[in-house]
């Protein structure tokens, strides 16, 4: 069974090696400062007794005042699961640090959510619309998109 | 001498026999060797997600059927799971094993339509896909049965199942356990020691575990890159903590082992069932469930292993009928990140072999 | 050259049978020259050649025709039979037993918009079809169908049959490269590169089938086979098998037009009847190479108690069926693969055949029948030695299933179940 660590845990051991960096938490999750967030991604992945080495899956939520990144993280080896989460403010371009140098998994999960929420990420290789066509305008997913 | 060549860029795509659907690789091509592949998606991009914003809980399930339309049960399957994780509603066990039955019968589907695609882009003039789509007819008959339906099934319901199986339908699921070692044998005896086939899939297309895993590859490709990671024993879900199974895994992370993991997979998906035919007891398929469910304020990530990798939802609920946010993370859009790494420097009919078995299904990846 | 055919015969002396003609034409009586009661040519002197053009044109009207419609017959009796194969019933609505779909398709394809792409050299692009299907009428030119049945008696009858093939690589390279189309031009590429390969073994099997007869036109060939050279050459029926489905660009060899990589390679342009003049091409090599084969290999049109012509086709029915089996097996091969089996595989194979052969003529080049049954044993086992060294030499060996080793990346699944 997987477990999941529980918010508590991780912003110790997160703040201890990147202090400063975890904004709030709760049992379930963490909220991470957008602008530390690589350090703690590279963090999550490297040290052995977390070993996030995947990433399950990237997701934006839009909240209407802020966006929240939301990211889903498993450990193959010990089986344990993490919520990582950013928020974002600001409706034109929010940005948040790409995470493709870290886990290769978000190229294409990170250019969906810039496509489709609007999100920027900061960093990434390639960051073009994947779904839509170069020149739609707006970002469909938003809650406040309307045609 | 050299011979001054020029490097030919071509649209492989959108349409296109191999590329299982409406998906497109610009390719550039020095000679035959691939030089750089770019995929180009949204050609079926239908906006599930924001579709399901709009629906009742209970809709939804009618909009994961159009995902991976030859694997729909296990999409109804992540589905449902992820909103009884927001709802906090139990399933009875027959409902359980109702649907892992399902789930197990479509992927042995699922690998079933991989196996024949997969010999057809080999270019074995579509008689192993006949053979394999024979055997998958036999599943949808039995699907037929279950919910009257044959591709977009639309069976499970959140809370359990939409009914439950009729009386020859047991029979039926017994013959089908019977014949099918039998036509996997068939299979295996036209296709895994055949020499064309070792030739054209030993060793090409090798994806290694560590590439793999940063990848965020799931599935039948990362267990072929020898990485032993299946949900339904890391994570149990459902009752696959009840019966008992292998995990078939590969060594070399080639398009042999990738094929040769999905032939494994069908006869410990056998055993599965076979399994639950033996554990499940009569009882109720569906727990009392409003009409309407509203889940309470929060949010759920519920996952399973589809045939094509892990299949995620993230639901996130305002404690309305609808969900406020439905992700869904679809393995075959994720495996497709490797792409570029494993078809550049191969051949062209390497490029098409090794792309077949990544096996994606463009519903899933456009959404 | 159409003398020895006994239908131009027949017909020739009906219109010009006099005495100028007496090679041809055997008198009734002595000084009466003529056919069959008619006792003088219809013609007067001095107009013989209109016998003679008459004669040849319906003896060819004759054969073409045969062959087009037996080539109509075969792609009905190929897509039954590969229905069959493929655990479905293939073309059964038009016609007893789906008979008439030829003539369904044939409608179908005369009355599709022939579209001619903008860049194409449309010279070129309308005269491939032609150049493709050309050469397989005229390989039916030098083969004997039935006993004193043929068009001409070439005396290099298997030089014009190789010659004549070898103009399909060329058309194959016309269409590609006039299509204007990438696949198209990939297609033509690989058509040039692999037709112009199996030439090689091709030829090279058949050198052996000379030796033995001592000539190189087909009837004497059939002739000379007092032994099915099937049973005396097993290696060169092999290679010439493999070669021959290789220049066809059939199934395990179709890289050419190969459908799942570059869609239908050189003709993926062509639309209408230009495409079904390409298809009649291609449903026409199968019928071509079983004829050569029959011809070259299985004693061609000789056979004990049934008439020749129908053991003839039964024949080239057989190897047609083969060749279709085949087809329905096998997957293809890629690129550099078959370039390898080409030159690594048979012509080296080709080389020991032809070796031996010529050891053995040399030996014995009169042999009795004893002699020659004993060839056929020395034949057989060469054929096996060496088909198995390079199976091991070239193959994967056995297929042996490796006990997989895990990544140190997950271990956590053995921990339940």
């Amino acid at each position: 069974m997987t477990t999941s660590l529980s918010g508590q845990e991780l912003s110790q051991i997160v703040s201890e090696a990147v202090p400063d960096s975890v904004a709030e938490w709760n049992e379930r999750d963490i909220f991470i400062k957008p602008e530390s967030w690589l350090k703690v991604a590279r963090l999550l992945k490297e040290k052995a007794e977390l070993d996030f080495a995947f990433l399950n899956a990237v997701t934006v939520v839009d909240y209407i005042e802020f966006f929240e990144v939301v990211y889903h993280l498993t450990s193959l080896r010990h089986n344990h699961s993490a919520v990582i989460k950013m928020r974002c403010y600001g409706r034109e371009e929010p940005a948040v640090p790409s995470v493709v140098s870290i886990w290769q998994g978000a190229d294409f999960q990170e250019r969906e959510a810039w496509d489709l929420m609007g999100v920027r990420f900061d960093g990434h290789p390639n960051l073009k619309r994947i779904m839509l066509w170069e020149g739609f305008p707006g970002h469909p997913q938003r809650k406040d998109f309307l045609r | 001498m050299t011979l001054k060549t020029e490097p030919v860029t071509i649209n492989i795509g959108p349409q296109h026999p191999s590329t299982h659907g409406v998906f497109r690789m610009r390719v550039t091509f020095d000679g035959e060797v691939v030089v750089d592949v770019e995929p180009v998606l949204g050609y079926l991009h239908r906006g599930s997600e924001k579709l399901a914003e709009e629906r009742t809980y209970t809709q939804v399930v009618t909009l994961t059927d159009r995902l991976d339309y030859v694997a729909s049960m296990s999409n109804n399957l992540a589905y449902v799971l992820t909103v009884e994780k927001l709802a906090g509603i139990k399933p009875p066990d027959r409902a359980m094993y109702l649907r892992v039955i399902a789930a197990e019968l479509m992927r042995i589907a699922s690998h079933l339509v991989f196996t024949g695609f997969w010999l057809n882009d080999l270019g074995a003039l579509a008689t192993p896909l006949m053979y394999c789509f024979r055997e998958r007819e036999k599943i949808l008959d039995l699907f037929e049965m279950l919910c009257g339906a044959r591709i977009t099934l639309s069976y499970m319901r959140p809370g359990g199942v939409f009914q439950d199986a009729p009386e020859d339908f047991w029979p039926a699921l017994h013959r089908f356990l019977e014949e099918m070692p039998n036509y996997i044998d068939e299979y295996e005896g036209l296709i895994t020691g055949n020499e064309i086939v070792l030739v054209r899939a030993k060793n090409v297309g090798i994806l290694s575990a560590e590439k793999a895993v940063n990848s965020s590859i799931s599935g039948p490709i990362l267990r072929a890159s020898g990485v032993e990671w299946d949900l339904r024993k890391a994570d149990p879900y459902e009752i696959y903590d009840r019966v008992k199974f292998n995990i078939p895994f590969g060594g070399v992370g080639d398009n042999f082992d990738r094929y040769f993991v999905r032939v494994q997979e069908m006869r410990e998906s056998l055993k599965i069932i076979e399994q639950c035919v033996e554990q499940v007891e009569p009882g109720p398929v569906r727990s009392e469930v409003p009409f309407l469910v509203r889940p309470p304020k929060g949010e759920a990530y519920g996952r399973v292993e589809a045939p094509k990798g892990e299949l995620g939802f993230y639901l996130v609920s305002d404690g309305g009928i609808a969900p406020y946010r439905c992700k869904i993370r679809s393995p075959s859009f994720i495996n497709l990140t490797i792409l570029r790494d494993i078809l550049v420097g191969w051949k062209l009919a390497d490029m098409i072999v090794t792309f077949g078995t990544i096996d994606i299904n463009m519903g899933e990846v456009d959404r | 050259m159409l003398e020895g055919n006994a239908i131009f015969r027949n017909i020739y002396c009906l219109l010009a049978g006099n005495e100028g003609n007496a090679a041809y034409c055997t008198p009734l009586a002595p000084g009466q020259y003529g056919y069959a009661g008619v006792k003088f040519g219809l013609l007067p002197h001095g107009w013989e050649w209109v016998a003679y053009f008459v004669a040849g044109f319906i003896i060819v009207f004759m054969v073409v025709n045969a062959i087009m419609l037996s080539t109509a017959l075969y792609t009905w009796f190929e897509r039954r039979a590969i229905g069959r194969f493929q655990a479905r019933i293939g073309p059964n609505r038009w016609g007893p037993f789906g008979l008439l779909q030829p003539i369904a398709d044939l409608l179908k394809m005369l009355l599709k918009e022939d579209t001619v792409p903008k860049d194409a050299d449309r010279w070129v692009f309308n005269i491939a079809p032609i150049v493709m299907f050309v050469p397989m009428l005229l390989i039916f030119a030098v083969i004997p169908f039935g006993k004193s049945s043929y068009i001409a008696n070439l005396n290099i009858g298997i030089l014009f049959i190789i010659s004549v093939t070898t103009v399909s690589a060329l058309a194959i390279f016309m269409a590609g490269w006039a299509s204007a189309n990438k696949y198209a031009m990939f297609g033509a590429v690989r058509g040039v590169a692999q037709l112009v390969s199996y030439e090689v073994p091709m030829v090279l099997s058949i050198v052996g089938v000379i030796l033995l007869s001592g000539s190189l036109s087909t009837i004497s060939i059939v002739e000379s086979q007092r032994l099915p050279f099937l049973l005396l050459q097993p290696l060169g029926f092999l290679i010439f098998l493999l070669a021959a489905s290789a220049e066809m660009n059939r199934t395990p060899f179709d890289l050419i037009e190969a459908d799942s990589e570059i869609v239908a390679g050189y003709h993926i342009e062509y639309s209408g009847m230009k495409w079904g003049v390409l298809q009649a091409a291609e449903f026409a090599a199968p019928l071509a190479t079983g004829a050569i084969m029959a011809t070259l290999f299985l004693q061609g049109w000789r056979g004990t108690f049934l008439p020749s012509h129908l053991w003839f086709l039964l024949k080239v029915f057989s190897i047609v069926f083969l060749l279709l089996w085949i087809r329905a097996t096998l997957p293809r091969f890629r690129v550099d693969q078959i370039m390898g089996f080409a030159w690594k595989g048979l012509f080296p194979l080709a080389l020991i055949n032809l070796f031996v052969t010529a050891i053995e003529v040399l030996i014995w080049p009169l042999p009795n029948t004893g002699q020659l049954w004993l060839m056929v044993g020395i034949n057989w086992i060469v054929a096996v030695v060496s088909i198995v060294a390079f199976a091991n030499i070239l193959g994967q060996r056995s297929f042996r299933r490796l006990r997989p080793r895990t990544s140190p990346l997950a271990g956590v699944t053995s921990e339940v179940g």
